[in-house]
């Protein structure tokens, strides 16, 4: 025992003064070659804790988390933005992502009234309004209907919304992370209203939650019968609490503010309710003082998550460029990237599954010169829309739509690797 | 171009095509009950489908709002600290800074009606009784000069009737015209523009959160 701790105490010095080594190594070289090969490395050349002790056994972790040196990889939030937690947001670190899968501890939330935690036992869904038979569900009843796996995006109406008037958020966690893609399990809304048999006047439905914000929100018959699940679980286990356990509406395409969270009952009617989330808020207000209202539809959109302001270069030489890409009105047909602020442009690679209404994962592989770089990025989806920039887009709005800012990002690589997030003109 | 089609394509067959017979019923669930229907449907449309039978003045709103709201919304609705402005900014909306409250950008009193009842006060949601939600909503009327007489009384006859200033001035979705030239077949590669020059920059804002630290995770 007393062998171990000293042995312990030995190797963590060494590992500490490898670490000094090793961050110094990158602060002289970043921006130049790779490491120091003219002396032996001690991680190859001495043995190391954890080549000589055991690790933990299989049931220290029933339910595991990420590797304690990933504890940078985080949800955060910008205590400015709101006046309480509880009606507020947080964003999905997309520029420690990869792949087009979100992992569910890190999707991004937003709520109206905190995180409702409700025992799926006592959860009910109501179907009332104009139906032939007002049905009620338990989350049994739920489970026992047919049911099928997409994946899609969901993104927050209010993505990107703070830069509408320039350039203030400087990392694409803040100004693109209200983002989130997964595979969701559920079953098709139609399944349900079929159930209790639509009257032919039926035109909209509205959603509610069950939680304190009562969230509620019009929907047009027409989507409902298409493609909207209700959904029990993401990424093959139950939806997280703060993702609407047990049932939320995944709405493809749609705005965030849809997809309402512990979804307790859908009403049938013939027009619109107008209520305050789509009235007050997930309206759009443009430079002539109207507003545009049921602007459901996410358009075409992309952002460069590596480099990036959390994500600076680090060498010269051989580097990937990488990013998302994703549509609401279908799948991402291409992705042009360009280094030098929008002048030219290149096709960047997709790489992995391409899907209706998902994310979609691009990359270019570069060498970089160590010269400044503009970087950018530009989706283009199977309907032809190609993504705009963002002083096309203020053309149209002006800079009060609040929502939907879907303009181009540029982030500006400095010399030493350091990018930010910067407005060109 | 995205060279993966295929089994992962989007051309698979719409989930909504996908049951087969959608006459067939499953026998799942039961037949909602009216007191159950009653209980959740609170909901209120603009033209007054779903407001209780009911009542509330402005003088009763008033004393109400002093005792439930003002704590958060201000005395006379103007918003303390940074919750939400209620009254005021008419005329705003096409300023730099517009100002968006019921008065000003607010289209329908429904609204109002169900989303007091149904969401506030905040933190202790559905407390208020339905002639406690009409006064409130009486008294915002008369804090956004749109009633003037404190004796006035809102109720489920008269309510459908109450137009707000900015009911007009709302229209659906028109981007697929409005926007039209964002759809383009041939957007340029080479030499698209003048040499690009910073105009702003995040960190001239400097409101990030530090993005190094964070919270404890273990």
């Amino acid at each position: 025992m007393r062998d171990k701790s000293r042995a312990d105490l030995v190797n963590r010095r060494r590992f500490l003064s490898a670490a000094s080594l090793a961050g110094a190594g990158i602060a002289m070289t970043r921006g130049a070659s790779a490491t120091d090969t003219t002396k032996p490395d001690p991680l190859i050349t001495e043995v190391q804790d954890w080549q000589r002790y055991l690790g933990d056994g299989v049931d220290k972790r029933p339910y595991g988390s990420p590797s304690k040196f990933e504890k940078n990889v985080i949800r955060r939030d910008v205590s400015w933005l709101t006046a309480s937690a509880e009606s507020s947001v947080n964003f999905t670190p997309l520029h420690e992502l990869d792949g087009i899968i979100t992992p569910s501890g890190l999707c991004f939330e937003r709520h109206h009234g905190g995180v409702a935690e409700i025992d799926p036992a006592k959860h009910r869904l109501m179907i009332n309004g104009l139906v032939e038979k007002p049905l009620v569900f338990t989350m049994d009843d739920i489970k026992r209907m047919p049911r099928t796996n997409r994946i899609y995006f969901l993104e927050c109406a209010a993505n990107s919304g703070m830069e509408w008037r320039g350039a203030q958020l400087n990392g694409c966690q803040f100004t693109h992370g209200m983002v989130h893609n997964v595979m969701y399990t559920g079953v098709p809304l139609k399944v349900v209203l079929d159930e209790a048999g639509l009257r032919p006047n039926a035109k909209w439905l509205m959603l509610e939650g069950g939680d304190a914000s009562g969230m509620n929100r019009s929907l047009p018959v027409e989507k409902g019968l298409s493609d909207v699940l209700l959904a029990f679980a993401m990424n093959g286990e139950a939806l997280r609490p703060e993702q609407g356990y047990p049932l939320r509406a995944v709405i493809p395409g749609w705005e965030g503010n849809l997809w309402v969270k512990w979804l307790r009952r859908i009403e049938v009617g013939d027009q619109p309710w107008q209520t305050r989330e789509e009235t007050s808020k997930y309206t759009d207000l443009l430079a002539d003082g109207r507003s545009r209202k049921h602007t459901f539809i996410m358009d075409a959109k992309s952002v460069v998550t590596s480099p990036s302001p959390q994500a600076p270069l680090k060498y010269k030489g051989r580097n990937v460029l990488s990013g998302f890409a994703w549509s609401g009105r279908g799948t991402i047909q291409r992705v042009d990237v360009s280094l030098d602020g929008g002048r030219n442009w290149q096709t960047a690679r997709i790489d992995g599954p391409v899907l209706d209404k998902s994310l979609t994962r691009f990359y270019v592989d570069f060498d970089w010169n160590g010269e400044e770089l503009m970087v950018q990025s530009r989706a283009i989806d199977s309907t032809g829309y190609v993504q705009p920039t963002k002083d096309e887009l203020r053309k149209v709005r002006g800079v009060n739509s609040i929502y939907h800012n879907n303009g181009i990002q540029t982030w500006l690589v400095h010399r030493n690797g350091d990018s930010e997030n910067v407005e060109l003109g | 171009m995205t060279g993966l089609s295929g089994a992962w394509s989007a051309e698979r067959p719409r989930v909504g095509a996908a049951p087969a017979e959608p006459a067939a019923k499953m026998g799942l669930g039961r037949e909602a009950l009216p007191e159950e229907i009653a209980a959740w449907d609170t909901d209120v449309r603009p033209d007054g489908r779903g407001l209780p039978v009911g009542r509330g003045t402005v003088k009763q709103g008033d004393e109400l709002f002093q005792e439930r709201c003002a704590s958060c919304h201000g005395e006379f609705g103007q918003g303390a600290g940074r919750w939400p402005v209620l009254a005021g900014g008419q005329g705003t909306l096409r300023a730099d800074r517009p100002d968006k409250t019921i008065g000003s950008f607010w289209p329908d009193l429904s609204t109002v009606y169900d989303y007091i009842r149904r969401a506030m006060p905040y933190g202790n949601a559905r407390s208020l009784t339905d002639d406690e939600a009409y006064a409130l909503v009486a008294f915002l009327l008369n804090l956004n000069d749109i009633v003037k007489d404190e004796n006035f009384e809102l109720n489920d006859k008269n309510f459908a009737s109450i137009k707000l200033p900015n009911a007009e001035a709302f229209f659906d979705d028109d981007r697929e015209t409005s926007e039209k030239k964002f759809w383009n077949k041939d957007p340029c590669m080479r030499n698209c523009r003048e040499l690009p020059k910073v105009t702003g920059k995040a960190i001239s804002v400097d409101v990030t959160p530090d993005g190094k630290s964070g919270p404890k995770v273990d």
